[in-house]
Parts: structure tokens; sequence; C-alpha cells
């Protein structure tokens, strides 16, 4: 049971990737998280970095236009692909 | 937890394209006022135009069309179901916020000349105003929320509005973040929060595959609905021409004036004109159900220089993933058309007619409650109508201040509310919010797309009754999940009034839209009248008829009969399916 779970939160692939070597979140930027309409990422705190948390994605892309470090990047849904 | 309580004048609900637009016009009348704008996710990039737009559909402009020439092309557009007086309250506003919007810093495409680019897309009148650089449109807003002190609040997931005596007294929220439930006084309220874009289910099955932002739940529709405000025109359904899977607009009317346009699958036109009408989807219908489809859009003959402009417009605005979308399935609109498809369904005033009835000043029928935008029931307004509706309803919400005090708190009605919202989180097990959204949208696929039947739609209100007692046990794991789960109630709630307001029309009208196979024909002696819904004194959801006021811009016969004649004829085309023969014959003007 506790495995399902952890797989329906966290699928193996979803459209919103953050690249952790340009993400910023550890020096307190948040601004992909702010601007998503869906609420959809978040930071991870423990790693400082950002990320998908719901695989909700309308593929409109402020995340990916106004990241100030160009990390993120918004594939359209395997399911519209 | 405690309750976190607010109390302002005016609070506006929905931070996308006319609440901005009305907080600011608020503050503008009265810098007093405490204006307070609650938003579901962030206005930095909220609503339908987060990723802004690429031009206006409706620009009234002189020397290119007057508000009289607008007021009657949309009367007839929409089957002559207008209150005209609204549809010229924003015809008659449309230059003033143009030129507002200039001021501010929205860039218009202007020729050589530096007058207005207008362009004709429309079946009679030239309306179409491009901005091909209109992605900075929610940062010009900002600004003027910024300049004009308005009060903002990000995730504040507003559920129910709250009356006293038949009157606004202000509205509920949670967040979205920490399940703090807020409750907001206010002495007038102004409804902003966009279509009911997440009714039926997309062809892909993808929850949030949707042409609307999936924001947009139909919570305005329902928060409207339990305050006692009557809705109209739920029946004229929204149904768009789209790509097909990305769900997204073809923009038919960006490519147009390029030389672009809607094709059958032997690349040939079959409607003479892509202005997006009930008439035009059913003749998209037609294409697809004669054997003629797929409908896909036509670019493949243009220039090179002409379909790199045309890349740049689509690729940064409104949707700029479309790009990447076509590039994923190979599609380089040099070499082949755009495969296209009939969306499923949605309620949206600002594409077709569906919405909250408010009068010229945006007042509904509940004293002190105030809409604009796409869930207000001003026909074919788009993204300029919700500007204009916002800023006549930011003045009538300030006014309304001027005259009236707080209403008394139902304190009864707020602990109620409170109650509903939070028992999802506190279930030990249930429902999950996703699961039930998915069967309850596909119900409104099964029973609710047109042609519309009507045991199928008996049938569908069956299920929404059965969904509705589910509801008790929705679990949300975290706040998060606690806004799908209210959501799910905003589009079960939206599902019953299109199916009762469906129902209770009983002929044909507005082409595809409202389609009814077992009423065929236009029955203007008994149907040349708006349906309205609302919920009466026992709870029930009621339908009746209002009459439609007095044209205040005369018709002629020939020119009712307009967009009636939107297929090419045979002669032309190499094939024509015949145009619905039941709906085809002008109507007498009321």
């Amino acid at each position: 049971m506790s495995q399902r779970i952890a797989i329906s939160l966290s699928p193996s692939s979803v459209p919103v990737t953050v690249d952790e070597d340009k993400c910023i979140a550890d020096k307190g930027c948040t601004v992909c998280v702010d601007v998503c309409p869906l609420d959809v990422l978040a930071i991870d705190v423990s790693r400082g970095k950002a990320y998908m948390k719901f695989d909700e994605c309308w593929y409109c892309m402020p995340c990916e236009k106004d990241c100030p470090t160009g990390a993120v990047h918004v594939d359209i849904p395997y399911l519209l692909r | 937890m405690n309750t976190i309580e607010h109390e302002v004048d005016v609070l506006v609900i929905g931070g996308g394209t006319a609440g901005p637009m009305a907080a600011v016009k608020a503050k503008q009348q009265n810098p007093a006022l405490r204006v307070l704008l609650l938003e579901k996710a962030n206005v930095k990039r909220s609503g339908a135009i987060a990723m802004g737009m690429d031009g206006l559909n409706n620009a009234i402009i002189p020397g290119h069309a007057t508000p009289e020439q607008y007021v009657r092309e949309i009367t007839i557009a929409n089957d002559g179901i207008v209150n005209q007086k609204t549809v010229m309250a924003y015809a008659q506003g449309s230059f003033d916020m143009i030129q507002e919007l200039d001021r501010w810093g929205v860039k218009f495409e202007r020729d050589e000349t530096g007058d207005y680019a207008v362009r004709k897309v429309h079946h009679m009148g030239s309306y179409v105003l491009p901005m091909p650089e209109g992605h900075d449109m929610k940062k010009v807003l900002y600004r003027q929320l910024k300049r004009a002190r308005v009060e903002v609040t990000s995730r504040l997931v507003a559920t129910r509005l709250l009356t006293t005596d038949g009157r606004i007294a202000g509205a509920t929220a949670f967040d979205c973040r920490t399940a703090e439930f807020h409750s907001v006084r206010a002495k007038s309220v102004v409804l902003c929060t966009g279509a009911a874009g997440r009714l039926g289910l997309p062809a892909s099955g993808y929850l949030f595959g949707t042409y609307e932002n999936p924001t947009n739940a139909g919570d305005g529709y329902s928060m409207a609905y339990h305050a006692g405000a009557e809705l109209s025109g739920i029946e004229c359904f929204q149904i768009n021409p789209l790509i097909k899977d990305y769900n997204g607009p073809a923009c038919a009317y960006v490519t147009g004036p390029f030389g672009g346009y809607t094709a059958n699958a032997d690349g040939q036109r079959f409607i003479e004109c892509d202005y997006w009408s009930g008439q035009m989807m059913w003749e998209f219908y037609q294409e697809l159900q004669g054997g003629h489809g797929p409908v896909f859009l036509k670019l493949d003959h243009l220039a090179e220089e002409t379909i790199s402009t045309i890349e740049t417009i689509l690729h940064t605005n409104e949707r700029p993933s479309r790009g990447r979308f076509h590039s994923g399935r190979g599609t380089d609109y040099r070499e082949r058309m755009v495969e296209m498809h009939i969306s499923e369904i949605g309620l949206c005033s600002g594409h077709s007619a569906s919405g909250v009835w408010v009068d010229e000043h945006a007042r509904t029928t509940v004293p002190g409650l105030h809409a604009a935008g796409d869930l207000a029931c001003v026909p074919h307004n788009y993204m300029l109508g919700a500007f204009v509706y916002g800023k006549l309803a930011g003045q009538s919400a300030a006014s309304f201040c001027a005259e009236h005090e707080l209403a008394p708190l139902d304190v009864g009605q707020l602990e109620a509310e409170r109650t509903r919202v939070l028992a999802p989180l506190l279930r030990e097990r249930g429902l999950p919010p996703n699961q039930v959204e998915y069967k309850l949208r596909r119900m409104v696929n099964d029973y609710l797309q047109p042609p519309k039947v009507t045991r199928k739609m008996e049938i569908g209100l069956e299920r929404f009754a059965a969904i509705e007692s589910d509801l008790d046990q929705l679990k949300a794991r975290d706040p998060h999940e606690l806004m799908r789960a209210m959501e799910v109630h905003f589009i079960r709630d939206c599902a019953e009034m299109a199916a009762r307001a469906s129902l209770y029309r009983s002929e044909s009208r507005w082409g595809l839209y409202h389609a009814r196979v077992d009423y065929p024909e236009r029955n203007d002696a008994e149907w040349l009248v708006h349906a309205q819904l609302r919920k009466d004194a026992q709870g029930r959801m009621v339908s009746f008829k209002r009459a439609i006021e007095p044209y205040i811009v005369p018709l002629s016969d020939s020119e009712r009969a307009a967009y009636r004649r939107l297929r090419i004829p045979a002669a032309q085309a190499s094939h024509a399916a015949p145009s619905p023969p039941s709906q085809s014959s002008p109507w007498s003007p009321p």
C-alpha cells in the first residue's frame, strides 16, 4: 500500500523538469512556484531545489519563461504528445 | 484552526483579466475604499491570459466599425438571444479601453500611417486588432494594481458567497497550501472567476488538457448559483475548434488575415468565415459526420516569410507551447496542415453566451454582487469585453459602497461553510478527488455533448445526482488536494446546470451549441427568450424564461440570416453537406 501511494505521488516522469545545477531555490528563489496557475511546483527544502510535486500541468510555461536562470523545462504531457 | 477574518469595502474574486481591472477601477473611483483582490493562483500569471494574448477579437475602432454595427453582428451571431443594452455597453466602452491599455503600455499593431491595423475575421464587420507582442499583458495589469495600491492575496480559493437577507455580505475562502479558512466581509463583491473550463473531459482523457486555464473550474458559476443569482443561456455551450490533442486554439483569427484557413481533408474551404460561432461549429461537425474530415488548419500554401511571422506570434503568445507540440508530432506549418477537432463542452460567455446574468452596469440579480469576464453573460465578450466589464463592475461596486454599509454576518452560514470545506481533510478515508472528477467529466461527455438527446440528458442528471452524494465521501490528503476536491463540487454544479438548462430549452438554436435531436426545429414563437436558471427558496434548481428587451439596434431580415449562410455552396467546393434546414430561416425580432 505504501509503495503504491509513493508511485502515484511521484511518477517516473513528469512534464516539468528542473536542472538542479541551474536552480537557485537554495538562494531563496521561488519564482516558478509562485507563477504556476495550478500550484503544482514546490521547493524540496532538504535539497534546496524546485520540483514538480503534483502531475497536473497545463503546459502553459510561465515557470519556464520566468525562471531567472533557465533551469525549468516544460514538456508536453505524454498523454497529449 | 482559527478562521482568518477580513473586512473590506470591495472584494474582487479572481485576478485574471476582468478582476485586476475591476479592482483598479474601484480604487480609482474612490481611493479611500479598501479593495481586496482575492486570487486562487498568483496575479502575476493567472487566468486565461497567463501568457498574454495575441490580439483583440472585438475591437470597435472609429473608422473601422461602429458600436451599432457590432451590436448587430453579435445579435445575429448569437441567434437573437441577447440583451442588446449589455452588448452596447461593451461596444461603447471598447475604444476608450483600447486607448487606456495603449497608455498603460500594451502594444497594438499599427499600419504605416500609425492607425490601428484592424483586420476582418467576423462574418460581417472588422474587429480584430493584432497584438503580436501581447505576452506582457499580465505585467501591465500588475503595474496598475501596484500603482492603485490594491491589496492582493495569492493562493486563496473562494468557496461560497456570503449573503444576508438576499444581499451580498462577503465570501469564504481557504488557503490551498495551509488549508487555513478565511472569511471576508465586504459591502460589495465582484465575481471574475472565468469560465467553467473543466466541465467536459478532453478527448485525450487528460484532466488538465483543457482549452481554458484548468484553474477555472466553474467556481463562479457555482458560487453565484448558491448565492441565489440568476444565470442565463447555460444551454449555449462553449465548444471550440481546436488543435487535436493539444486542445489549444488553432488561431484562425491570427492566421486568417495572413491567408490561413480552416480546411477539410481535401485541403478545401467549407466555411466562409472562421469566426467562432455555434453555426460555424455546426458546419465543422457536419464536415466530420459527412466523411470529409478530419478538419485542418491550412497554412502550407503560404510564403516562408508569412509562415515565420505566424510562428513568431503563435509560439510566443497565449499558448506558447504550441510550437513544442507541433515539433513533437513532426508538424511543420510549411509542409503539413494542422489536424483539428471539436472540443469538449464548457461554459463561457467570453466565447458563447453562458453566464451569470448581468445588466449594462455589470450588476447581477443579487444586490451588491457584480460579475465580469468569461463568467458574466455578455455574449462573445472575449478579453476586451472582460476589461470593459471589469471596469463597469469596479465602478458599480464602488458606487454600491457609497450607499450601503456592511451587511450583518450570518454566523450559522459561515460555520456551515467552514465545516463543508474542511470535511475532506478530516475524513479518515474516502474517494480520491481526481477519480471523482474523471468519472464526473466522462459522464458529462457521455450525456451532454451535442447533438443533445433528451433521454441521455435525463440519465446524466441521475448520474450527477449520484455523484453529488459521493461528494460527502471525498478525501483530501493535503491542502492542495482539498482545492481539487472543492473544484469537483463546482464542476458537478455546472454539470447539473448544463443538463437542466439544455432540457428546458425544447428547441434547437446556436448551431451545434444547442442542437437537440428531439427538437430539431428552431421555435421562435416559444423560445426567442432568455432561458434563466437559479436556486429557489426551497433550494431547488429551477428554470424560467426572461423576455428579451426590445432591440435598441434594429436588424433587417437579410442580416438576420447572415450566420446561417456560413457554408460555402457546392458549386465552389467539391462537395457540401446541407445546412440544418430546421435552423436555417431568419427569426423575427422581439
